[in-house]
């Protein structure tokens, strides 16, 4: 690189402090308190450092290796960001301040040769900026599938409700993707816990079409290869009434309208019977 | 060509797959255990499948027909042991194996087979008393 640059490099680097405080200000203005002042100062510190550190070997661009830590702490920078909530703007401010700050630092100087330095460095910022926003969406879309795996996880959890007996209760919509989960997760069960009868209890279910259908009697199909009877429970009047409108046929499948019906009948299916206790008052 | 053991238990015949199963060793044991069945005068098949991974349609298939010779030959076959992810792949492939007995284990297979058939099984102590309630066997 050129002389002036060199010496704008020296130049930051006597102006530590005050580019840092400068910079700090900035940043916290467009993140409107939702970080701590300490917080952001550390954050800021770090990257002009890193930024200087790169710069000391003469060169100039975000993708040379010099700049390896200054990606790092990018990406770390990110994450956190997009963890917190912040917006796309709110994260790329906190690095194009920077500019604002140096900008003003020369400005008060008054040098005119430092311009041309200011042109070179300004592109460098640029590309921190877009390789911040870059990781940032990158964390962003890590979280929000992260999100929905989460969410598959919870809506599909298998309860055990007697010796042998499980249950499978669905909330929402059903559609292939869950379908899917859901028939491996009942599975497993089965085979995990010797169980031979399942409940699968509907009642949670916003509607069922004929897709959903299929999806069910493929699961009670796939049990009962494995060895287990299926129990369809929680029929709603007008998920029955829509089921006969649909002409789908549940086959030897039985269905009940609630839960403790479907328990019942598990329980009598695998030689248990519930009997009221002889109540003590009668005596 | 592996070839899958048949072994005997009592008048129960146990066919365990522990590997997975190619076309030809499929068709072999098919053959196998109709002579087997046979030749023992055997009443139950237990297959147990809890070794095989991956089925294809053809498998699938040869899984019911094993089943289906077995009780021309008056053997109740039940298959034991079957994976999930095997269950779901018959299911995809529209195969449900009608007339075939499940269980999920080859324990409560036993306990099925005796169920279906209080002649036979193992618990076979009484033989005068099978006799007597059984005299059309």
């Amino acid at each position: 690189m050129t002389e002036p640059s060199r010496s704008g490099w020296d130049l930051l680097a006597a102006h530590r402090r005050q580019i840092v405080e400068q910079w700090s200000t900035v940043a916290a203005g467009a993140l409107a308190g939702r970080i701590t002042q300490a917080e952001l100062d550390r954050d800021v510190a770090e990257m002009f450092d890193a930024l200087t550190t790169g710069a000391v070997t003469g060169q100039h661009r975000l993708t040379d290796d010099a700049y390896a830590p200054m990606r790092d702490l990018l990406a770390d920078l990110a994450r956190t960001r997009a963890r917190q909530g912040f917006s796309p703007t709110e994260t790329a401010v906190g690095v194009f301040a920077l500019k604002e700050a140096v900008l003003h630092l020369l400005e008060s100087l008054g040098d005119l040769e430092l311009y041309r330095f200011f042109a070179d460095f300004s592109r460098l910022v640029d590309e921190v900026g877009l390789h911040l926003l870059e990781s940032f969406s990158q964390a962003r879309e890590m979280v929000i599938s992260e999100q929905a795996d989460a969410l598959l996880e919870l809506s599909t959890p298998v309860v055990k409700l007697w010796d042998g007996i499980v249950s499978l209760p669905l909330v929402g919509t059903l559609d292939s993707a869950r379908t899917q989960v859901v028939m491996e997760k009942l599975l497993q069960a089965l085979v995990e816990t010797g169980s031979e009868h399942a409940i699968i209890d509907i009642t949670g279910v916003s509607a069922v079409d004929t897709q959903v259908a299929q999806h069910l009697l493929k699961t009670v199909m796939a049990a009962r290869l494995l060895g287990a009877e299926c129990i369809i429970s929680g029929i709603r009047p007008q998920i029955a009434q829509t089921v006969v409108a649909l002409g789908i046929e549940f086959g030897d499948i039985t269905t009940k309208a609630s839960l403790a019906d479907a328990l019942l009948l598990a329980l009598r299916r695998s030689g248990q019977d519930v009997v009221r206790r002889q109540a003590p008052q009668v005596r | 060509m592996d070839r899958i053991p048949v072994l005997r238990i009592g008048d129960i015949l146990l066919v365990s797959v522990q590997v997975d199963l190619q076309d030809d060793t499929a068709l072999a044991l098919q053959e196998d255990l109709a002579e087997r069945i046979v030749e023992t005068g055997a009443h139950g098949v237990l297959i147990d499948i809890s070794g095989l991974e991956i089925v294809d349609s053809f498998i699938g298939r040869m899984i019911s027909t094993i089943a289906s010779v077995s009780a021309v030959l008056d053997a109740t076959t039940v298959v034991v042991g079957m994976r999930p992810a095997v269950a779901i792949t018959l299911v995809e492939l529209g195969l449900s194996l009608d007339g075939v007995s499940t269980a999920l284990d080859v324990d409560r297979g036993l306990a099925l087979l005796g169920g279906l058939r209080p002649s036979g099984g193992l618990a076979r102590s009484d033989a005068a008393e099978d006799a007597a309630t059984d005299p059309g066997e």
